[in-house]
Formats: structure tokens, C-alpha cells, sequence
């Protein structure tokens, strides 16, 4: 895009903020439409076999579940701008059921498209710069990033820039595109992680060096799922010029050595896990030496050109607390607690960054409504530049709302039933589809958070617990990622019924940890009693400013067992 | 020769739409209770060749026989709650799926 | 077997030899990797031979007969193991020069994926050409302008197109 293109894509009440599309990437996302639609067309007529078409059907998103197809949708790096939010309406309302799950890797789903339809759904994102590529099959998948990238007062560096870098390089990718299993990448920019790199195939830590110059701490090899793990890191500082050429040699150790011979064995983590960390790093850098590095020499231009897009909007200058926000506070204490728990600093003097909670008590967690969705986008124009994002925790995210507008902005989601004050609490619940909706389900985990949000409605209680992360999983997959909460709740079938395993002291962010095993499975009607009492154990018991896996790392895991294990005594059967 | 335990239907997801879908007496309905019932071996072999003729004919996918018991009217019901997901919609939403007459034929 | 170039079926000249049969004194013919080193030993400078080898063979297996191949053809076991595209790259960045060829149940969709590694031509069983005629192998040759990476054979590069825009 030329100097004039990008003045000229500036509106006031969307100015831009973040990646557009040149005439290279249209011509790209239109060729993958046709591609797919003549896909569908030869797996219609025979001329490919389900087995044959299943990949691509795949990389482009689409997966065959419980009741319908599902279309997921990608929303790089979690950037979605107002006009690509009512898109996402009104596709659910053509083509689907008039709603739209996000997802904990940042991106949308249908759950009711119709393959035939699928072509014409991609042609309708395409329009408004969006896709379906690569959300699914043994490729590299969506790049997600911080949430509050661009905006948190602890930013070292907008990650965005990094992850469109990787979009881009990552796209249809000749070599890399019939990898084992699937890749996830995570990018983070700032002191603490919103984005758990250390729970992905490759985690990158935007880091400075003593000089002050920017480079990456390189992860590889975290994962959840059957067999979760840690990753390890591989590159300490990675500069910015020899990223892509970092990650292309740990993707092709990855392609060549990856098991082949058992899907539950494929990832990276599980080659990283068997090998060891020291010989992947010497196969990783051996390759990397070995490359022919010509080929990556321009990238610092192109990253800088990226860069550009993701510009701060015009910012007005204001005062550092708004005197409004405090009056509109003490008036209407609904309105204190929202923004008490739901909004949270911001980097500019008068701004604020507001989570968009979309677990309303008893509700379905992450889902949104076609209307909803045209809420979000009319306030994110009112109050953010016309910017919103999605976060692996299932919220939305309207990142630059100046604190005189957050009344106004709390008044319009109320009236939407997108005012719950639950950001980070107990009813704050990640929870993926299970087995309402997916294919790959052994029990159901909707239904599980909506009785634990239940039981928790009480909202002076719920901020009496304080922060608390629930994740619950329908399967050993572990989508819901209840491996890294601090209660995590996993579905499995125990003869013939669904059956729930606790975990404890999951974290996600730099202290990361996978939670322990609580004890014997228990049946639905159970876990709201199970996580109650876990919950009051822990209020009990924790010391001045402890959040819940504070107190469970202080006091250990035993004595959390030993609550389950009285409360069996007791008659209950657990 | 395994033994046959339980009566049987054939389930399987109809290509063009993903909608579930059974094997009755002349083609794939959208309503279980419609399905065809193997109660032997012999007639689940059956219905198994007949699902993966229509595999091949590209009208169906992921074609399995599910264990079902006959009700007092003779319909069958799903014995595992997957199945059971399967001939209802969510359980969480009781507005979609089968279980609020979706779907077209 | 059918062999596909430049988005065509075309005549095989290269003969796949059994392990039993004697080396020929003349023609393009390929043998299986373990019968390389015998090859190379007793194959005069003007033979005209190939080599056939899974998708896990090490690039360092070939280095010494690199010179004297005229093509090498990697197995494709089932067309979702991606690692002959890995191995052609390698075999490619070791200045081989003659012809690599992917040999397995690839499907017509992949042809820009074979391409971009360094495949000049590939090999799929009969039934499988019966079902994706020449036309769905030409449309997936030309199915996309353009390519995101560099360093890659094939499509044109975006990013060089963007440098040149620029400077224009």
C-alpha cells in the first residue's frame, strides 16, 4: 500500500488500526475460495474421495461434527475490525442459526453451515478481508497474540506485527503444509502472557537485549491434550531478521522427525518430550546453519511495512482519571462493580481496556448472538476506533475506550445482556463445545459451566473469591485447556455415563503449570458441590492477596484432596 | 463370530449438509424412529454394505451400525448418550437440531 | 502408473528395474536405493539412471551419487505424509539438478505444494488418474498466482512483487 492508500483507508471512526489487505493478499484469499469451491464441486461429483478431500476440506476450516458441519472462522491474532464483526452477523444469519461461538485459539464458529454452502460463506468473509484457512488439518494454524497488544501498560512490543509476519509466511506454505499434526503458535509482547505460549507447539517472547535491541525467546514443544506439556526453549534470542528462517528450520526438523505412526504421538511436543531439548536445539540449529539465508534478506522490510498498520489510532490527550467515571461510579454501584472487574488499565493517560464478558450467568460461554455481534461492533465504533478483539478466554475485547465513555459503553452492552461483571471470575468460565456439538466428544461441558456459573450467581460472592480460572474440557483434546486452570474439569465416559475429573493448580501465563489430578471421576449433578467446596476450602485458608493457585502452591495439593476425601466421609459420594 | 448383543440401526452424515442421518427401508431418513432395525448379524452385514454403496455414491460419510433397544411402538432409541446427542440436537439448546424439527429433506 | 509434467500425463521414458533384473546397458532406468552404491561402482559416465527412495532417507545417503543421478523419485506412502516435500528441498539445496520426481497417491491439490519444493514430475497409480484427469492437475498448477514464501520454485513471490511495486 502506497503513503496515499494508507491517509485514504484512515476514517475518523475507524481509523486504521490494524493489517489491511493489499492487492496481493485479495488476489490470494479470492484464489483460495475458487480452489475450494472446485473442491467441493470434485468431492460432490467422485472425482476425490472423502478421504482424499478430508485435508482440504480441513485447511480450509471446515470439520464434520455431531449434528451439522462447523465452519471455524479466523480471526488472526484475535483483530476483528467493526465492519468484519457485522459481517460475521449477517453470515450467521444467511447461512447459519444466528450465532457464532469464539473459540480459545481466538477464532469464530458456525455450527451449522452446509458444505455447499461453505463456498459462497468464504467468498462473503473474503469481502471484508477475512478466511477460513488453515483452522484445522496438519498445518500451521492461526497465530494468536496478547489481547491486549497495543494497549497494555506492560507492552514491550505489539506482538501483531509478528504474528501477521507468520500469517503471511505460514499461508499455503509448499513444504509445510502435510506436517504430522497440527502446528499452534503463540506470539506474547509484554511482562506478563495473555497469549500461553508455553502451552504451544512454538511460543515466541518478544524480548530486549542488552542493547536494547527487540528479538525472540524461542519455545517449542508446549501442548495440552492427551499428554500435555511445558515447552522448553530452543532459541534465547532469536533476532528479528533471522526469525523466519529460525522457525522454518524447527518446522522442517518437525516435518521430518515428527512420528508418523501414531496420530496420538504426532505432535512436536511429544518429538521434543523423546528426543530431549539438546538434540531438537542441535538439529534446529544445525539446520539453520545449513539454510541458504538469501532467501529471507528482505524480511525487515516487509515486517516494517506490517508494522505501520498497526499504528496507534489518534489517541486524544486527556487527563489520567476522568472525574465523570468517578460521579457515574459512585450513581450506579452495577456500573462500579463493571468496571471494578471488567476494566482494566490502559497504556494512554484516559483510556481504559474493556473486557466484553460473554459468559452471562447460566449462559452458553463464548457464544454471541448476530445481534450481540452488531452491538459489539456499533459500540466498538462509538468508543474504540472501530477495533475489537477476541480472547482465548472467550470475551471480547474493546481495547481503546476513554474512561467518559465507559458509562455510556456499559449502558448500551447492559441493554444487551452483554454487561456480566464476571472478567477473570469464577463464572468467567472457558469451556469448549463438547459433546453438544463435537464429533470428537466424549462427554458434554456446556452444561457443567452453566450449573458451576449457577451456583456462583452471586456477584459480591464471586468477587469475594476473586480471580479464579475455570476451564473445562469435553475431551482428553483438551480444547477447554483444563489443564492450565486452576480448577480444570475434564469430561470422560465412565461406564456408560459422563464422568468429570478435577485437576488443580493449572496456570497458563509465565508461571506456567499443568494442574494435578483430584481424584476419582464425578458425575455432572456432583461437580457444582465438588468446585464449591474447593472454593470455600480456599477461602478459608488463603492468606491477604492470594488468588486461588496462590494458595493451592502454598499449602500443596494434599490437603485439597484431603477436603474431597472428608467430604466422602460425610455420606457423599464421591 | 462376535456376538450380536443389541438390535441395530445404521447412522451416518449426509454429505451436502452434515445433517445426521439413518438407513430406513428405501433410502436415508432424518428421523430415527424411521430407521431400518438389523436383529442379527447377518442383517447388520447388510446394512453396512448397503451404507458404504452410498460411501461410494458420495450421498453419505462416516457410516456406523449404533446399538439401539425397540420401544412398545417398535421404534428404536440410541443406547449410548452420543447417539442419543446424535437423533436431538444440543442439549443446551433445545431451539436447534432435530429435536425442534430441523432440517430438510 | 501414470506421470504427470507441466500439468500433463505424458509418457514415462524412465523404466522402474526390479531388484532381480541386471543392470541394462542402455535406456533411463531407476533402482531402489539399496542397489545405488552398486550402480554408481559399475555404471559407465553415459548411463542414464535414476534412483527410487522413501521419504526418510537422508539427503547425506545420496550426497556421493548426486552427481551421476539423473533422477531421483521419492515415495509418497499415503499423500498426507508431507516429508518427500522436506526431503526434495534438501536434495535441491545439495545442488542436485536432474529430475525429482513424487511418486505415491498424490492428489492434483498438492501439484503447487510438489512444485514449490523442487518436483519436476510425479508418478500416481492408474485408478487415481482415471478419478483427477489433466484438467484438475492443470487447474491446481494454476490455481494460485502467487506465493507468501521465498526461496520457493514455482508460483512468483508476493513479497518481490511488493519490493517492486515500491520501488516503481
Amino acid at each position: 500500500m502506497t503513503a496515499v492508500d494508507l491517509r485514504v483507508a484512515q476514517r475518523p471512526n475507524a481509523p486504521m488500526t490494524t493489517y489491511r489487505y493489499d492487492e496481493y493478499d485479495s488476489a490470494f484469499v479470492r484464489e483460495r475460495v475458487a480452489e475450494f469451491r472446485e473442491q467441493v464441486n470434485r468431492r460432490l461429483s467422485g472425482a476425490l474421495t472423502e478421504e482424499e478431500f478430508r485435508p482440504f476440506r480441513l485447511m480450509n476450516g471446515l470439520y464434520l461434527q455431531l449434528h451439522a458441519y462447523m465452519l471455524r472462522v479466523a480471526i488472526p491474532y484475535g483483530t476483528l475490525t467493526a465492519r468484519q464483526m457485522r459481517r460475521l452477523a449477517d453470515i450467521a444469519d444467511k447461512w447459519d442459526r444466528g450465532y457464532g461461538h469464539f473459540t480459545t485459539r481466538q477464532n469464530l464458529q458456525y455450527n451449522w453451515p452446509k458444505l455447499v454452502d461453505t463456498p459462497d460463506i468464504l467468498e462473503s468473509l473474503a469481502d471484508v478481508e477475512m478466511h477460513a484457512i488453515q483452522t484445522s488439518g496438519n498445518c500451521i494454524r492461526n497465530v494468536t497474540a496478547d489481547h491486549f497488544a497495543g494497549v497494555a501498560p506492560d507492552e514491550i512490543e505489539d506482538p501483531r506485527p509478528t504474528a501477521e509476519f507468520l500469517r503471511q509466511w505460514s499461508s499455503l506454505h509448499s513444504e509445510f503444509s502435510f506436517l504430522p499434526r497440527k502446528f499452534k503458535i503463540a506470539v506474547t509482547g509484554a511482562e506478563h502472557d495473555r497469549a500461553a505460549i508455553l502451552v504451544h507447539d512454538i511460543g515466541l517472547r518478544i524480548v530486549k537485549n542488552d542493547t536494547g535491541e527487540i528479538g525472540y525467546q524461542v519455545v517449542v514443544g508446549g501442548g495440552l491434550g492427551r499428554s500435555p506439556f511445558i515447552g522448553k526453549v530452543v532459541g534465547d534470542f532469536v533476532p528479528r531478521e533471522d526469525l523466519l528462517a529460525f522457525l522454518e528450520a524447527i518446522l522442517r526438523v518437525y516435518n521430518r522427525f515428527g512420528r508418523r505412526d501414531n496420530k496420538y504421538k504426532a505432535r512436536v511436543k511429544i518429538l521434543v518430550h523423546e528426543k530431549g531439548i539438546d538434540e531438537i536445539r542441535a538439529a534446529v540449529e544445525a539446520e539453520f546453519a545449513a539454510m541458504d539465508r538469501s532467501a529471507f534478506d528482505h524480511d525487515p522490510e516487509e515486517f516494517e511495512r506490517i508494522a505501520a498498520f498497526f499504528a496507534p489510532p489518534p489517541y486524544e490527550s486527556l487527563p489520567a482519571t476522568s472525574a465523570s467515571l468517578r460521579a457515574a461510579k459512585l450513581e450506579t454501584p452495577a456500573f462500579a462493580n463493571f468496571v471494578d472487574v471488567n476494566v482494566g488499565a490502559h497504556k494512554i493517560p484516559g483510556y481504559a481496556i474493556v473486557t466484553v464478558s460473554l459468559k452471562p450467568i447460566g449462559g452458553v460461554p463464548g457464544d454471541a448472538t448476530s445481534d450481540q455481534m452488531r452491538v459489539l461492533a456499533d459500540a466498538s465504533e462509538r468508543f474504540g476506533f472501530g477495533e475489537l478483539r477476541v480472547s482465548h478466554e472467550q470475551n471480547i475485547i474493546l481495547p481503546h475506550v476513554k474512561q467518559d465513555d465507559l458509562f455510556a459503553l456499559w449502558s448500551m452492552l447492559d441493554a444487551a445482556s452483554l454487561a456480566t461483571a464476571n472478567a477473570g471470575l469464577v463464572s468467567d468460565i472457558i469451556s469448549c463445545p463438547g459433546l453438544d456439538y463435537c464429533s470428537l466428544a466424549t462427554a458434554r461441558s456446556i452444561p457443567i459451566a452453566q450449573a458451576i456459573s449457577k451456583r456462583f450467581s452471586d456477584m459480591s460472592r464471586q468477587r469475594r473469591i476473586g480471580k479464579l480460572g475455570v476451564k473445562i474440557s469435553g475431551c482428553i483434546n483438551a480444547c477447554g485447556h483444563h489443564h492450565v486452570g486452576a480448577i480444570g474439569i475434564l469430561g470422560l465416559e465412565k461406564k456408560g455415563q459422563e464422568s468429570y475429573q478435577i485437576t488443580l493448580g493449572g496456570d497458563p501465563t509465565f508461571s506456567a503449570s499443568i494442574g494435578e489430578i483430584l481424584g476419582p471421576g464425578v458425575t455432572a449433578e456432583q461437580v457444582p458441590d465438588v468446585v464449591e467446596h474447593l472454593v470455600d476450602y480456599y477461602l478459608a485458608e488463603r492468606e491477604e492477596g492470594e488468588a486461588f493457585i496462590d494458595t493451592w502452591r502454598r499449602i500443596g495439593h494434599a490437603r485439597f484432596k484431603d477436603v474431597l476425601r472428608r467430604e466422602g466421609e460425610d455420606g457423599a459420594d464421591i | 463370530m462376535p456376538v450380536f448383543k443389541h438390535p441395530q440401526i445404521l447412522i451416518a452424515s449426509n454429505l451436502t449438509d452434515g445433517e445426521v442421518v439413518f438407513l430406513g427401508s428405501s433410502g436415508w431418513e432424518r428421523d430415527h424412529r424411521r430407521a431400518r432395525i438389523a436383529r442379527k448379524a447377518d442383517e447388520a452385514t447388510e446394512l453396512e454394505t448397503l451404507g458404504k454403496r452410498d460411501i461410494s455414491a458420495n450421498r453419505v460419510v462416516d457410516v456406523y451400525l449404533a446399538d439401539v433397544e425397540i420401544g412398545s411402538d417398535g421404534a428404536p432409541t440410541p443406547l449410548h448418550y452420543r447417539e442419543k446427542m446424535r437423533v436431538k440436537g444440543p442439549s443446551v439448546r433445545l431451539d436447534l437440531g432435530k429435536q425442534a424439527g430441523e432440517g430438510a429433506l | 502408473m501414470a506421470l504427470i509434467s507441466d500439468g500433463r500425463f505424458i509418457e514415462d521414458a524412465w523404466r522402474r528395474l526390479a531388484d532381480e533384473e541386471a543392470l541394462p546397458k542402455s535406456g533411463k532406468f531407476i533402482v531402489s536405493l539399496p542397489r545405488l552404491e552398486h550402480a554408481v561402482e559399475v555404471l559407465g559416465p553415459t548411463a542414464t539412471f535414476g534412483v527410487i527412495v522413501p521419504n526418510t532417507t537422508e539427503p547425506s545417503a545420496l550426497i556421493a551419487a548426486l552427481p551421476r543421478l539423473d533422477l531421483i523419485s521419492i515415495a509418497f506412502p499415503a499423500f498426507a505424509d508431507g516429508r518427500g516435500f522436506s526431503l526434495a528441498r534438501l536434495l535441491r539445496r545439495a545442488q542436485f539438478k536432474g529430475e525429482l520426481r513424487a511418486s505415491g497417491r498424490l492428489v492434483a491439490d498438492q501439484y503447487p505444494h510438489a512444485i514449490g519444493c523442487g518436483f519436476d514430475t510425479i508418478e500416481i497409480p492408474d485408478d487415481l488418474a482415471d478419478r483427477q484427469d489433466e484438467e484438475q492437475w492443470r487447474a491446481a498448477l494454476n490455481a494460485y498466482s502467487m506465493s507468501y514464501q521465498r526461496g520457493y520454485a514455482g508460483r512468483g513471490s508476493i513479497l518481490e512483487a511488493r519490493r517492486k511495486a515500491v520501488r516503481s
